[in-house]
Order: C-alpha cells, then structure tokens, then sequence
C-alpha cells in the first residue's frame, strides 16, 4: 500500500516510477486507470483518456497479429494506423497466429496495441519485460516522438533505463496499520 | 460491442476454448444413456427430456467459466475494462457470443426440426435437412475464417444434433410393433461403428488426399448419400398425417 504519492503531469510529459518489487507500483498504476477504488485521494483527468498496459498482453493465440490489433481499433473505435506494423517491427509477422509468436515478439504486439487505441494518458507496467535491447530502443522512440510529441502523457513502472530522460518518482516503503488493510473491492485481481 | 461479439465468435471457432467440448460432452450423454438404461423405447421416451435437460445444463457448465477465465488468465480483461464501452455492454457481448456458439444451435434445431417432422413426415425434414448438412460441410472448407464460418458451423450443429432424433423416429415409425428395441440398438451399432471406423478413414483421406479441409469433403460426401438414401427408401408418414402428403 502505497501514501502520500502526489504528482502532475502536463500533456508532453512523462514520468518514470521506481521502486523494489511488491511496492505497489502495479497498484498504482491500476488505480490511475480506473480498475480499483483508491481507499484515499483523488485522480483527476485519467478516467477516459487512459491506456493501461499490465504485463500480461492480453494476446489470444488463436488470433493473428493484424487481427489483434484490428480488433483493438473497433473496440477502441480508432482507425489502425498505417505505420504500427512498420513502428513495432511486426510488418513480417502480421499474418501470424499471435499464440506462435516469441515472449519479446508477443510483447511487441501487446505493446503496439498502446499505438492503436488513441489514448492520451498511457499506463505502463514494465513494458520492457523480455524486449531485447533493440526492441526496447524502438519502443522508447516510439513513446517519444509518436506519443509524447504529441501531447500524450506516460506514467512507466521500469526497472531499466528508457533512455528516455523523464523525471523519476522513488516510491517509499510503507507499513500499513493492520485496520487500513483488507476490505478493498478490487476489479479482477 | 460489435468488435467483441466478432472476436469472441471468432476465437471460439478456432481455438475451441471449451465450446466443441460442451457440444461433445452434450451428443455423448445422448449416445451413451441409451446403452445404459437398456433399449426400451417406452422407458427412453419417458426420461428423455429431464436427460437431455440434465445434459444439456451440465455442457453448460462444462463451458461456462469460461467466458471471462480465459480472459482474466492472459491480462485481457483490465484491457477490455479500460475500453470506451460500459461494462454491462462488455458482458453482453460475451455471453451472447458464448450463447451463440454453445446456445443457439440446439435451441434453434431441437424443437423446431421435431415439430416438423411430426407435422409434415419424416422425409419432408431428413430430406432438406441432410442435403443442407451436406453443403454445410463443403461451404466450410470455402469460408476460410470468416464470421461466416460460424453459422456454417452452426448450421452443421443443427443437423447433428437434431436429425439425428428425427431419423430415429423415422425408423421407429417404420419397423412393426415389438421390433423397436432392435431398431434402436441398430441405430446405434451403426453408429458406434461408423464412430470407430471414421477417424482411421479419416486419417486415410487426409494423408492421401492432402489438407485437412478433405475431412469436411469425407462428412459432406457422407451425408450426402444418406440424402440420396432418404429418398428412395419408402418412410411411411407419421400417424396423424394424411397418407397423400408423405
């Protein structure tokens, strides 16, 4: 359980959350999305305009890569841009069933979806998981010159440097009083 | 919505995700209580409809988790939350699609097709039925991975579950009085073994004659002559109906 965790972010910017494992990072970022309730403070201008990226990419096997992301602009009632392919490395793999695509390969996908649904606010929870180093420069390029350059906003929980030079919040420890846990009605935990 | 009906329909079509399960387990109870409760028409007819109810609720449950387990399991469903579209939307979407695929075609074949077949002769629904079971069979190998496919799909649910008890009927109408039994465990000795012989058939065509889409050839073919079959055989017409109509 994380508190006293205040920032504000301005379209353009970014911010790098830190932190050990188990923190609540992940947490955090969730309740900026909307899944869970904050038990105290407020979250204003995410709501609507936010994109949450977990770990899990939410790929279906039985799907190929276009169909993904296909899908994911009808749902998000975007148009799938033209250069997502060619941004996520993907171009050769588009006609694949994503269940034989590789880990880094399945993230890439997961994450060229955060190009597809046209949200401002993105929510990233290690999005670098099994990217190799190329990949990563890549991914950050992409959150550089097609989302922040243009006004989006990007709250990242990493481990590794993005190579991105955005300000960093250390998140600190905190010990729960035992009343304060517990009782909470999580969304799909 | 419409982007999550479609992706749903479609996953369910290709993956399986536990839908061919339910609609297996469902034909498997139908097969198999026969033998256990020993061939009497009488006693059959009497606990058909609370077993088929039992089954049919139990191939529910067999496929009802998930709806929402395989997406919770990959990290979809925080995705599809944080979606434009309410979360009641959500739901709908994915238990008519579950319904659609696992619903639907019994719903659709059952009572229909046996009214029918009451009403206007046993020929007059095998007939069509069968020949559209048949095309159904050779139309899946042409849609590819369409939407289409699943109501191909369903279509074909339609005829195996639902001919298959107006066929029994048929015979049933046909042989005399006190032969019933034989009749019904003919059916399915016939069964069983055309059951037991097809896969290694199957397996035959497909290493010879190339693709796996020449299976769908092999049960379109199959059905087929059973249409040709129904025509020439003499089905006398059930007992309320005027003896010209059949």
């Amino acid at each position: 359980m994380l508190t006293g965790v205040s920032f504000q972010l301005s379209p353009g910017q970014g911010l790098v959350l830190r932190g050990a494992n188990g923190l609540g990072k992940t947490t955090l970022l969730r309740t900026i999305a909307g899944l869970q309730p904050a038990l105290s403070g407020r979250i204003e201008g995410a709501g609507e305009r936010a994109g949450y990226a977990s770990h899990a990419d939410g790929i279906k096997p039985a799907l190929t890569v276009a169909e993904t992301l296909r899908f994911w602009a009808d749902l998000y009632r975007t148009d799938l841009p033209d250069d997502v392919f060619e941004l996520f490395d993907l171009a050769d793999l588009r006609d694949r069933p994503a269940g034989t695509l590789s880990a880094g390969q399945g993230r890439r996908l997961g994450l060229a979806r955060l190009a597809v649904i046209g949200r401002e606010v993105l929510l990233l929870d290690e999005p670098t998981v099994s990217l190799d180093a190329f990949s990563v420069k890549r991914f950050a390029t992409f959150l550089r010159e097609h989302h922040l350059a243009r006004g989006g906003i990007a709250v990242i929980a990493t481990h590794i440097d993005l190579g991105l030079d955005l300000p960093e919040l250390e998140l600190e420890p905190h010990r729960a009083a035992p009343e304060a846990q517990g009782g909470s009605d999580e969304a799909f935990l | 919505m419409k982007a999550l009906l479609g992706r749903d329909l479609r996953l369910a079509v290709r993956a399986g995700g536990g839908f061919g399960l339910g609609l297996a387990f469902f034909l498997m109870v139908v097969v198999l209580v026969p033998f256990g409760v020993g061939p009497e028409a009488a006693i059959l007819a009497r606990i058909a409809p609370g077993m088929l109810w039992v089954a049919a609720l139990l191939a529910a449950l067999l496929s009802l988790d998930r709806i929402f387990a395989l997406d919770h399991e990959d990290g979809s469903l925080p995705l599809l939350a944080t979606a434009p579209l309410p979360m009641e939307m959500l739901a709908l979407a994915k238990a008519l699609a579950h319904w659609i695929t696992t619903g639907l075609p019994l719903v659709i074949a059952a009572p229909v097709l046996g009214v029918l077949s009451d009403k206007f002769g046993r020929k007059a629904v095998l007939l069509p039925g069968l020949a559209s079971s048949a095309v159904l069979s050779l139309l899946v190998v042409s849609t590819g991975d369409s939407i289409l496919l699943a109501f191909v799909l369903a279509g074909l649910g339609l005829g195996t579950f639902a001919l298959h008890q107006i066929m029994q009927a048929a015979v049933l109408d046909v042989v005399g009085r006190g032969t019933e039994a034989t009749a019904v465990g003919l059916i399915f000795g016939i069964n069983g073994l055309i059951g037991a012989a097809s896969p290694f058939l199957v397996t035959l065509i497909i290493n010879h004659a190339g693709g796996l889409s020449s299976i769908f050839y092999y049960s379109g073919i199959l059905t087929a002559i059973s249409a040709v079959v129904v025509v020439f055989i003499p089905l006398r017409p059930s007992r309320e109906v005027k003896p010209n109509s059949g």
